[in-house]
């Protein structure tokens, strides 16, 4: 009975707690109007995209060439491209495109770090080395010259796309996850859990990678931004996404031609990339100063 | 110093052979066969079999990776262009040039505009200056170098035809390219000289030097910034590398005849000798600049030098260690730069490690 009541007790007293370091992380970036109007944006664009097929006033692939090269009016918003197709329908289908790719590429390079990056830093040893070794060479290659590397190699295509983004994510976010988990390792609380017989699985799962949680998170954010523009990049040199399926890059690259003739379809989908990019990074630094205020500069 | 300058190269040798298993790993694995830039529309099952018999194409993973690692550091040989019939080195060495040079200006306008942008921020922290060029900086730093490079064009060239859309013929073609280039790393490093002054200003040795009564002008030139520098410093190598990637798609924006065109044209062709050639030259590339960027950091940073110059190293403490540059090299890469919070956790490792 008594069990009982101090295992209510200290559930009750680590829910409110938990509730509370929340409740103080979001008081802190309601605070920062940047990365609020960050955050609006970025779900506004996420409402958009998904709901891309309501709101967009043509299918995207409808191709009408005596309506080609109009500029911008109420009919459309963005103008028409060189085939009559709607720029703005384009680009609310090529975000959908260039945002669910983004998506699984950080998810997938995060999980795969974290797992990496926990090992490698809570094991040490062998392992760690072989690990940061890969990572070292990995890393003096520059991340898009890779990127364009594997996804010349793989092919195109979105599946293709997302791998090569993914392979060139992995080693810069598994040493961030190690760097963590090397301050995590030596803190009073792992020892204690040591002590207390706790098998190495259960520390890192229970203990470690909770505790990485906060700069993976604004990691994520940041690499969100990255991802969109590695994406659009690769589209652009024709390595990434192809026409005729719509994405900011692939837009871009197609319009490159009529740059004499016609601005706005070099300018609306960049513009995009732009906005998203910076939308991302402000919200990932928002998130990372109401994470540790101690790091606000 | 020579012995740390001789750790450093000897450290260059792994990175460099582990760039080249990788990128000829990828490359072996391909979807596509080089033998199709050979042939090109003749190609027939038996013709494919037959030239990557001839080419050497058909013998196992190792033998190939072998011989290429031992053509590249006895010889530097790259191999031979697939649809060019050429030496990649000597495709490579027509072109390097114009790349370098790219890539090197726009560096170049970046820590002539982003320096000073940085060091006025810091010193006037939360000043109207201070917003607008911090503003200006997270705007740059969103804006992909591609999409910069149309935007120019459409406005310099086309509307106000100011300077030339494409080629390389007068100075005035540079403008565009460079400025497309440097935007980035202008944005990088406005932001890190601020940060990276703020944590000076604010130590006691600043403030000893100006209850002292010196002047502002000295205290910042002579105090903050010879310590506020190094890790700036450490940033330059890294945006050379940066400024290189960009430089590989500005490049087929305006059609100039560096790597990036001619990467472009291997990619298409399936050259995968002349792709491979072209990244492991801007790895090197980027190994050697940190490499330079590692004793340049060695020569501003006595701490580092006093490690290696005098026979016994001094007592190792926490912030000795922190300042390796070996450990920062490899600690920090160009993509943790662009957002502090990586940068933050890169210092903490330095300090763990």
């Amino acid at each position: 009975m008594i069990k009982q009541n101090i295992n209510m007790l200290s559930n009750e007293h680590t829910s409110t707690r938990n509730r509370s370091q929340l409740g103080e992380i979001w008081r802190r970036l309601k605070k920062n109007k940047l990365a609020m109007v960050s955050m609006c944006f970025i779900l506004l664009l996420g409402l958009m995209v998904i709901f891309a097929n309501v709101i967009s006033p043509y299918p995207y692939d409808k191709i009408d060439l005596s309506n080609a090269l109009q500029m911008p009016s109420l009919a459309h918003l963005m103008g028409t491209d060189d085939f009559g197709r709607d720029i703005f329908s384009r680009i609310l289908f090529g975000g959908r495109i260039s945002l669910l790719v983004a998506f699984c590429t950080v998810l997938v390079s995060i999980v795969i770090s974290a797992v990496l990056g926990a090992a490698a830093g809570y094991f040490g040893g062998w392992f760690d080395s072989v690990v940061m070794r890969i990572v070292d060479v990995f890393m003096a290659i520059p991340g898009m010259l890779l990127a364009i590397s594997i996804a010349a190699a793989l092919g195109t295509g979105i599946v293709n796309t997302a791998l090569a983004i993914t392979i060139c994510n992995i080693p810069g976010l598994t040493r961030i996850v190690r760097s963590s988990v090397l301050l995590l390792r030596d803190q009073e609380y792992i020892e204690a859990a040591v002590s207390f017989g706790g098998s190495d699985k259960h520390i890192i799962r229970r203990h470690i990678l909770p505790n990485t949680l906060a700069p993976l998170i604004v990691q994520a954010s940041l690499k969100f931004g990255d991802a969109i523009l590695s994406i659009a990049g690769l589209s652009f040199i024709g390595l990434g996404i192809e026409p005729p399926t719509p994405e900011w890059g692939s837009i871009l690259s197609n319009g490159r031609e009529l740059i004499r003739s016609f601005w706005p379809i070099v300018t609306f989908p960049g513009l995009m990339i732009a906005l998203t990019m910076l939308a991302f990074n402000l919200f990932g630094d928002g998130l990372r100063d109401a994470m540790d205020p101690r790091l606000k500069q | 110093m020579t012995r740390y300058v001789i750790k450093r190269l000897l450290l260059m040798i792994p990175i460099l052979v582990g760039a080249i298993v990788i990128v000829f790993t990828i490359n072996y694995f391909s979807s596509g066969s080089p033998a199709m830039a050979i042939l090109g529309t003749s190609a027939t099952p038996e013709n494919i079999a037959k030239v990557e018999h001839e080419w050497g194409l058909d013998r196992p993973y190792l033998v190939q990776l072998g011989e290429y690692l031992y053509h590249v550091f006895t010889k530097l040989d790259l191999g031979t262009s697939y649809s060019l019939k050429r030496p990649v080195t000597e495709l490579i060495g027509e072109r390097i040039g114009i790349t370098v040079l790219l890539g090197l200006l726009g560096v170049a306008v970046a820590v002539v505009i982003g320096i000073p942008l940085g060091i006025v921020s810091a010193t006037r922290q939360y000043s109207i200056f201070d917003y607008v060029s911090t503003t200006f900086a997270v705007i740059l730093a969103a804006i992909p170098s591609f999409w910069l490079a149309l935007m120019l064009m459409l406005l310099f060239a086309v509307q106000l035809q100011w300077v030339p859309v494409s080629g390389l013929d007068t100075w005035k073609n540079w403008i565009l390219p460079v400025a497309s280039v440097g935007a980035f790393p202008v944005a990088m490093i406005t932001r890190m000289t601020r940060s990276s002054m703020l944590e000076v200003v604010h130590q006691d040795y600043i403030r000893t030097a100006r209850a002292k009564g010196l002047g502002s002008g000295v205290v910042i030139f002579r105090h903050a910034l010879r310590n506020g520098m190094i890790p700036v410093t450490a940033s330059i190598g890294l945006m050379t590398g940066l400024a290189m990637t960009g430089t590989i798609i500005v490049e087929t924006i305006f059609n100039i005849p560096g790597l990036g065109t001619l990467m472009n044209a291997s990619i298409n062709k399936y050259d995968y000798t002349l792709t491979q050639g072209i990244v492991l030259v801007c790895a090197a590339i980027i190994c050697g600049t940190n490499f330079i960027t590692d004793l340049v950091y060695a020569l501003i940073d006595p701490r580092i030098r006093a490690q290696y110059s005098s026979g016994k190293r001094p007592p190792r403490c926490r912030r000795q260690e922190s300042a390796d540059p070996a450990t920062v090299k490899c600690t920090t890469s160009p993509d943790m730069l662009a957002n502090p919070s990586a940068r933050n956790s890169t210092t903490e490792e330095q300090d763990n490690d």
